[in-house]
Formats: structure tokens, C-alpha cells, sequence
């Protein structure tokens, strides 16, 4: 009932919503209030005496040479502070050990349209603005690669590069592929093609720099990986790690477009050195468009065996990824467009073959899924084409092929519970699949996908022993909790999610307990927020320190009540003896009890790699995971044969997140997921004009096309709990993996609505009507029947 | 043209007399000139919607709104929403888990108090989405964001029956 609640300013709230900060309960989260008053200061709201503004000179090339940049006259320009080009930044980086091949600013040559030569600071942004204007850059042209296949074929573009354009190369091979093929009753044997993406967070990037008479840089950023940006900050500026501090203000979304570093922390970080003044530099939307790292265009060959029951005997996989100019994650994308396929469903054989290659565009990175999501596409609609032609029900087939819970996948990752039956389950009865799927009137559908991803990427980046994730606690006298976590809350709620960790141990209300979060000079190392790991990995970490000092607060309440210590339980914000639940006290006394003997109460909780989970080969490690999640989507489009326009009226969503620790963020999670993959399957594309050399098709939030609130389809989230052993309180992931079967479901729903087979995205209407014209003229040769004979009526 | 225009207008209730270059937005005085940082810069270009205000009442996206055009009249900004008490709009986005990383919610609430109080009674959600439709949020699918305000709803019109 609307009304029967209140939130006091104090945090504190009445009524019905009084215990609900428990577990598995609808609480708040413990930030959103603060951020709905607009009173959080986002990286662009940070504010200094004598700043300085940073605007970066882009090129306008795809692939050129520099000649020479006149930054003497820019110099003598009023109000110009400082210039810095790529020869300031000789020392390369990359968020992948392994593959460092690009520089802050370009040095010899720029690599693509919006690739950042230079960067100017001044007094305002209008004259920084001025300065790029006049900023003189000689170039000499090269030749320039857009498409993949010509790439690999052309001149070497980045200069890092070893093997020419070849990014990165990955051929695995589980089982006899071919064999099984041979002998499969059906193969189906289909081209996609899945257009790049971008993530599109409303807030762009942000960076401010300034340096302390002491010599401390901070750099305040938008960014999802404090940790990766300060270790390729001391790399590239060369300055020892000590000196500097990184701080990761409130973020406006991310989705793993600000997960790795980025040109403008670089560049205000050297400017406030060399002026010993702040500096802040705010990219335009165009220029988060051009810096890009999002999802890579890919060109999957699949050919899937199955037997005459449905059961899947092989799948192979030659995938071709357009990289754009720079590795950023390639090398592990490259992987996971293979390694992650391989669950829910048991493949008797697998191969892959992926090929990442460079071209002169923007970078691709890693956005939500990072490179599972197209491959999901493909095999997911491979399983729909098989089910048909077998004359099996969809969502029956992948039944057949479930590959079960605390089992090992064939490329010998360790699943531990797997919930994707309960979730083919829930979406078949929700859309009432049973009455409607194949049976609705010609131009309505339904379509059924599943799939699964990890809870955190096994391993670090960066190969050590040290603990992937760690969280310190203390507790005082006031009866307040403070938590300590390099964790990036990039607004998914891993601040919330760390108090409702502490809460649920320490019995603590939601409001007593403070999180600071990635800020390197207060918090431990945290890895970041990326490969969906945060929950489970500094989750983890949080439990352990949590129980040590709930530990520690129940031994003195014990103590001083000359009770055993089993009988102290610590709830509802107060220590009470079960055997006698008049005493009790609060958990202020509590804490006054404990401090009194034991001196500060604090306590520190680690989570360090399993090493039990991965597959004993070369590049094993990589995709395997602790945990993985599964889900099911259902979706139902109406197709208009005129337009060829594809609404998509309802999902369905069913999500295995092992444990929901905050259900209202889970689902907040799951309807965001099927929001972004809805307008990568309707509407949206990164592209490159490769006739007007290179330049962004669609550098804007007008012309790059995002769901409105009118576009996006009815949502229903159905979240289903098979707790793992491996997580807190059973909790995976549910941020990235709600995502990957949107895209294939509504590919299939269109089959269903209108019997053709959309195997490129995005699916607009050109390319609606020109499958369904070829359809009808097949139809008209007599090669297939009509889809749906309009005579046998059918309903809704 | 002059370096600087005097312009003098109700910010939240208060008079207030800012003097900013002719070219400013109202987004660029309301953030650089009276540190009103709610208001969000996400495009520039009047395509996100994160940073709308209210000009007499009246939603507006204040990137495209030249400072200027302001003078003389009321602008609220979701600054102006902040009371003891957290206001209908906002309570109810918190307690559905509405905002996300929450760039686009000063916004959102910007515009739906405009559209709730124009019309003073429950609304559907059809109609939420249609109003909304200006304000991209790309965090949560709309759909608690949709919840938050058709309850909000409720809770304003009884408000103004009372």
C-alpha cells in the first residue's frame, strides 16, 4: 500500500520497512537516497581552487603518421597552461599484461578517427576548446583497414603488434568434432553476424588530477577498475605506486565501459604535474563514442551435430572478432567467445576457433557479457533451428541437453549448482509457453534461449598469490560498523551489498554501518568491478571478517554475562541471550564490552583463487569461473510484415543468482540486463563509416539508437536460487549474465511469429523485409509451405 | 556582445543574481556558477534528459536552454525537492531501487514532478512511459522507475486533496 512508509534523513526507516535491511529482504539501498537529492559529487562535480581544464586534440585520420605538432604557438596562446603529446608517454600499457600496445597519446601514429594526439590545459574549457582548435598537427596519411578480412591481409597497423593484425589467435579442441559430426543425425550449419555495440552509461568519462606539495597525485575517476588504473598510472608516468592515489568517485553506470584505463586519467595526471595545478578533463559524448571498448563485431561459422533425440554430439565454432586499433581485453575475449559456451548444455564434442583481429576503428572492449554474448546468440539459434527440424518443443530440447549441477563442463570447468532447469520452468509457465509457443497467429511469437555466466573471473589479471579481494572492518563505541573495500560500486550495489553482508552478521541496522569504497589510499587492493566478480569474490571476503568480529563481540558479551557463548545472539541492532531474551543490551553496549577488552575492534576478511577450478591446459584459466549463473529468457514479439517492424511486447526472465542477497537489486539487475540486450537485438550499432574514412556512424545518444521508456519491452524478473557452495550465503552473479539470452529469444520469437531466421544483428526492419520477401518467394516456388496458414487462424 | 550578463532569477525559491557569459547554458550557470550539481551533464545535445529542470513548472532540458532565457523566471532544480523529509517522488524511487548509478535520476524526478503535478491525479503506467519518454536511464530497463512514479502518484494527488 502506498504511503505506509517513510525514510527519515537519518536513514532510519518506519513501518513495514522496519527489518526489511535482513537478507534476502526489499531494502534500500544505502546510497540511492544521497544520489536522488543530487547532493553526490560525480567525478564532473568535483570542484578546486585554480583548476585547470584538459580537452584532448583527436585525430581526424584513420590511420596516419604524425609529422610534427606545433605546440609552441598553442603554448603562447592567453590562458594555456600546459600541452603534452605522446612523446610525454613513450612507455606503453594495456590493461592486459600481456598486450601492451598502446600509449596516452599517440606517438608516431594514430591508429583511428578519435585516437588522442595531444591535450591541452586551460583556464576554462572555452579556451582549452580554442587551443585544440589552433593546435597544428602534420600528418601523413597511411592506408586504412576497416574490415577485418582486408586487415589481415594489409599492413601492420598498431606498431606493438607481433603477429601484424592478427590481435590474437585461439584454436581449443575438446572431443572428436568432426567424427561426431559425421556421424550426427542433423547438422545445422549457419553465418551470423553480431554488429558492435557500445555501452552508453549516460555519465562520460571523467578524470580530475592533482598533485599535493608533499608530491601525492590523486587522480579522482570514473572508472570501474581503481585498482588497474593505478598500477598502469605508476607504469606510465613512472612514479612509484605509494605516490600515488586513486579514488573512484560516485560512477553514472559503466557496464564495462570504463574498465580499463583511459587516455584522459593519463593526460590531467601529467598536466597536473607539469603545472602543479588540478586539472579535470570531461569527455564530450562524441568522445565517448570514439574511445568505445565495447562489444566486438563478430562473424560466427557454427555447425551443431545433434542426434535424432535433440541431444547435442558437436558443435563447431570459427569466429572472426573485429578488434578495432588496440588489444584492450582482446586477448581474454578472444577466449571467452569460445570457453564460455559450454554450459547449460552437455556437448558431446567442441571446437573453436577465434580469431581477433586489428582494424583502424575504435577500440572493442568488454561490455556486460563480455564476449559470450554474441556466441550465445549463435548457438542459441542454432538449438532453435535444430528443435524445429526436429519436430522437438525448444524449450524441451535444451531440457534434454541440461548439463547438470556440481558436474564438469567439456572444457573442464567446475560447475557447482546449476538452478537453469527451475529457470526454463518458470519463463515456460510465466508465458505460457505450452498453450501459445507454435500456435499463435501468423506475425506473434515466442522464443526461448538459456545461458550462463561466470561469477567473477577465476584468476587476476596480473598473475600473484596475493588475495583477489579484501575487506576490512571496524566497529566502535557508538555502535557503528565501517566497512573498507576496494570494490568499484559503479551503481550495481556492491556498497549495499557489503553492508548487507555486515548487517546480517553483525545484526546491525543498515544505517549504522558506513562503506568506504575504492579509494586506494583508505581501502585494501580490490581487483574491480568486472567479470561480474563482486559479489561473490569481495562478498566472500566480507563474510570472513564479519563473523571474526561478530566472534569476538559475542566472546566479551559472554564473558561479562557469565553465559556460554552460544546462547549470545547478535540481531535486530541488540546482543540477547536466547535462553533469556529479557537480557539483552545494545549493540553500542555490546561493542563497549568488547573495545573495553580487546582494544579497537577491527578485523580483515580475504578471498584469494580457487585453485581447483579451472581445466589443466593452456589457456584453462581463462572464462573459468567459482560460480556461474544460468538463465532462461522467454520472449514474445509481434512482427508488422508491412514495416517490418519488431515489437517485442513481453520477456520473460528467470535467473539463477545461487542466492538473492537484495532481490529488489537482483531484479534491478535482470531488467537492466534484458533492457540493453533488447536494444543490441532492435536497434542499436557501433559502427565506422568506412566510405568517409572512418568516422562514427552514430556519435550521439540521438543517432546511436538506446531504448527509450516507450521502446523497452514489459519485463518479468523470476529469480530462481540454487545456492552454490562457492559463494556468500550461496550468492552468484546476476549483472552480466540476465543478458545473453535476450538477443537469441527474440531472434527465435520472430521465427516463431513469422518463420524467418534472423542471423545478423541488429534486427531492423530492411532486414526483416528482406528475409521475409525471399521467404515468400521460396514459398511461391513451392520449396517450403507457408509459415502459418493464415486459414488455420490461430491465437493469441 | 558583453563578457558577462547580469541575470536575476528564483532558483529553488530563492532570488538570485548571477552574472555568466552571454553563450552559458542554464545547465553550465546552475552547475558552474551556483554549484547546483545535481543537474547532470550527460550529452550536451538535449538527447539524454539527465539534465532537466523545471522553468516555471514547466520541464526543461536546461543544456539547451540558454541562460538568458531564464532570466526572470523560476527554475527548479532537483536541488529544490530536498526537505526534512525525502519528497514522495524521491522516497518511492529509493524504496523501489529505482536509481541505479543514479546520473539520470535528478532528471527523471525533474520530469515527473512536472507531469504529476500538471496532473494531479494517479497515473498508468502507459502513461508514466509516454511522459518519461525524454529521459534515457540505462541502468534499469525503466521498470522500477515506472513502479516509483505511478506510486508517487498516488501519494501527490492525495497530498493535494487533503
Amino acid at each position: 500500500m502506498a504511503g505506509d512508509f517513510t525514510k527519515k534523513l537519518d536513514g532510519r526507516t518506519e513501518g513495514k520497512e522496519a527489518r526489511a535491511w535482513q537478507i534476502g529482504k526489499a531494502h534500500r539501498k544505502i546510497d540511492a537516497a544521497d544520489r536522488m537529492r543530487g547532493q553526490l559529487r560525480y567525478a564532473d562535480d568535483l570542484k578546486m581552487p585554480g583548476m585547470l581544464h584538459c580537452k584532448i586534440v583527436r585525430s581526424p585520420h584513420p590511420h596516419a603518421k604524425i609529422l610534427g605538432i606545433d605546440t609552441d604557438a598553442v603554448m603562447q596562446m592567453d590562458g594555456v597552461h600546459g600541452v603534452v603529446t605522446g612523446k610525454d608517454f613513450p612507455t606503453p600499457y594495456g590493461v592486459i599484461p600481456w598486450t601492451p600496445d598502446e600509449n596516452a597519446l599517440a606517438v608516431d601514429k594514430a591508429l583511428h578517427v578519435g585516437d588522442g594526439v595531444a591535450a591541452i590545459a586551460a583556464i576554462s574549457e572555452d579556451v582549452a576548446n580554442a587551443a585544440v582548435r589552433a593546435l597544428k598537427i602534420d600528418y601523413e596519411l597511411l592506408p586504412a583497414y576497416f574490415d577485418p578480412e582486408e586487415a589481415l591481409a594489409g599492413e601492420q597497423i598498431n606498431p606493438y603488434s607481433r603477429k601484424g593484425n592478427l590481435s590474437k589467435k585461439v584454436e581449443l579442441e575438446f572431443g572428436e568434432v568432426e567424427k561426431e559430426l559425421e556421424s550426427a543425425h542433423l547438422v545445422v550449419e549457419d553465418r551470423y553476424f553480431f554488429e558492435g555495440s557500445t555501452h552508453g552509461a549516460i555519465e562520460p568519462h571523467c578524470a580530475v588530477a592533482n598533485v599535493e606539495p608533499n608530491g601525492v597525485l590523486t587522480v579522482w575517476s570514473a572508472t570501474q577498475v581503481s585498482h588497474y588504473l593505478h598500477r598502469e598510472l605508476a607504469k606510465v608516468l613512472d612514479m612509484p605506486a605509494n605516490r600515488i592515489r586513486v579514488i573512484q568517485p560516485p560512477l553514472g553506470g559503466a557496464f564495462g565501459g570504463k574498465s580499463e584505463p583511459f587516455d584522459l586519467e593519463f593526460c590531467v595526471a601529467k598536466l597536473a604535474l607539469q603545472t602543479g595545478r588540478p586539472v579535470k578533463c570531461l569527455y564530450t559524448r562524441e568522445e565517448v563514442f570514439y574511445s568505445h571498448r565495447g562489444r566486438h563485431p563478430m562473424r560466427m561459422d557454427y555447425r551443431t551435430g545433434f542426434d535424432k533425440d535433440g541431444k547435442i554430439v558437436s558443435v563447431d565454432a570459427k569466429t572472426l572478432i573485429d578488434g578495432g586499433a588496440y588489444s584492450s581485453f582482446g586477448l581474454v575475449t578472444t577466449y571467452y567467445s569460445g570457453q564460455l559456451l559450454c554450459a547449460p548444455y552437455d556437448f558431446g564434442a567442441y571446437r573453436f576457433n577465434s580469431k581477433r583481429v586489428t582494424t583502424n576503428k575504435p577500440a572493442c572492449g568488454p561490455k556486460r557479457g563480455h564476449g559470450s554474448v554474441q556466441p550465445r546468440f549463435a548457438i542459441e539459434c542454432q538449438l532453435d533451428k535444430g528443435a524445429v527440424a526436429l519436430g522437438i518443443d525448444p524449450i524441451e530440447l535444451r531440457r534434454r541437453n541440461f548439463i547438470g549441477g556440481e558436474t564438469q563442463t567439456i572444457n573442464e570447468f567446475k560447475i557447482g549448482s546449476n538452478g537453469f532447469m527451475e529457470c526454463l520452468d518458470k519463463v515456460e509457465a510465466s508465458s505460457n509457453w505450452k498453450e501459445r509457443y507454435g500456435k499463435m497467429a501468423f506475425g506473434k511469437g515466442l522464443g526461448v534461449a538459456g545461458s550462463t555466466y561466470i561469477s567473477g573471473t577465476n584468476y587476476c589479471i596480473y598473475p600473484n598469490e596475493m588475495p583477489q579481494a579484501a575487506v576490512q572492518i571496524s566497529l566502535d563505541r557508538s555502535g557503528r560498523a565501517r566497512i573498507f573495500s576496494g570494490a568499484n560500486d559503479i551503481g550495481q550495489g556492491s556498497s549495499t551489498m557489503l553492508a548487507v553482508i555486515a548487517s546480517e552478521e553483525l545484526g546491525l541496522e543498515l544505517a549504522d554501518i558506513r562503506v568506504v569504497a575504492a579509494d586506494s589510499d583508505l581501502c585494501p587492493v580490490d581487483l574491480g568491478a568486472y567479470s561480474s566478480r563482486i559479489t561473490l569474490m569481495v562478498g566472500n571476503a566480507c563474510v570472513e571478517a564479519a563473523k571474526k568480529l561478530r566472534k569476538v563481540i559475542v566472546k566479551h558479551v559472554a564473558a561479562s554475562w557469565e553465559v556460554p557463548e552460544k546462547q549470545i545472539n547478535l540481531v535486530g541492532g541488540m546482543a540477547v541471550d536466547m535462553d533469556d531474551p529479557e537480557r539483552s543490551i545494545s549493540l553500542a553496549e555490546a561493542f563497549v564490552i568488547a573495545e573495553t577488552e580487546e582494544g579497537m575492534l577491527s578485523a580483515v576478511g580475504n578471498y584469494g583463487t580457487r585453485s581447483d577450478r579451472h581445466g589443466e591446459y593452456r589457456g584453462g584459466t581463462i572464462g573459468a569461473s567459482p560460480a556461474y549463473s544460468f538463465t532462461a529468457h522467454v520472449a514474445e514479439v509481434e512482427v508488422d510484415e508491412e514495416t517490418g517492424v519488431v515489437e517485442v511486447t513481453n520477456v520473460w526472465v528467470a535467473h539463477d543468482c545461487g542466492r538473492a542477497l537484495s532481490p529488489m537489486i537482483v531484479e534491478g539487475q535482470m531488467e537492466g540486463s534484458v533492457y540493453m540486450g533488447f536494444g543490441e537485438a532492435i536497434m542499436e550499432e557501433h559502427t565506422i563509416n568506412s566510405e568517409k574514412n572512418g568516422v562514427h556512424n552514430a556519435p550521439s545518444l540521438l543517432d546511436y539508437r538506446m531504448p527509450t521508456f516507450l521502446d523497452t519491452p514489459h519485463i518479468e524478473s523470476l529469480i530462481v536460487e540454487a545456492a552454490d557452495a562457492q559463494g556468500p550465503y550461496g550468492a552468484k552473479e546476476a549483472g552480466e549474465g540476465p543478458l545473453h539470452p535476450i538477443i537469441p529469444a527474440i531472434s527465435n520469437a520472430i521465427y516463431d511469429a513469422i518463420g524467418i531466421r534472423l542471423n545478423k544483428t541488429p534486427f531492423s526492419p530492411p532486414a526483416v523485409l528482406a528475409a521475409l520477401a525471399e521467404r515468400k518467394e521460396r514459398e511461391a516456388r513451392g520449396e517450403i509451405p507457408p509459415h502459418k496458414s493464415t486459414s488455420a487462424g490461430g491465437q493469441n | 556582445m558583453p563578457d558577462a550578463l547580469l541575470l536575476h532569477m528564483k532558483v529553488n525559491g530563492e532570488d538570485v543574481e548571477v552574472a555568466a557569459p552571454p553563450h552559458y547554458t542554464l545547465l553550465e550557470v546552475l552547475r558552474y556558477k551556483l554549484d547546483l550539481i545535481g543537474s547532470k551533464q550527460g550529452c550536451d545535445k538535449g538527447d539524454c534528459g539527465a539534465c532537466t529542470v523545471q522553468l516555471d513548472g514547466a520541464a526543461r532540458l536546461s543544456c539547451l536552454t540558454l541562460a538568458t532565457q531564464a532570466d526572470g523566471r523560476e527554475v527548479r532544480t532537483v536541488e529544490g525537492m530536498t526537505a526534512a523529509h525525502l519528497h514522495p517522488l524521491q522516497d518511492c524511487m529509493d524504496k523501489q531501487v529505482a536509481a541505479q548509478c543514479g546520473f539520470c535520476t535528478p532528471g527523471i524526478l525533474m520530469a515527473a514532478e512536472a507531469y504529476l503535478t500538471k496532473e494531479g491525479r494517479e497515473v498508468s503506467r502507459d502513461e508514466v512511459a509516454e511522459a518519461l519518454a525524454g529521459n534515457l536511464c540505462r541502468c534499469t530497463g525503466y521498470v522500477k522507475i515506472v513502479d516509483a512514479i505511478v506510486e508517487a502518484s498516488v501519494i501527490m494527488a492525495a497530498k493535494e486533496q487533503s
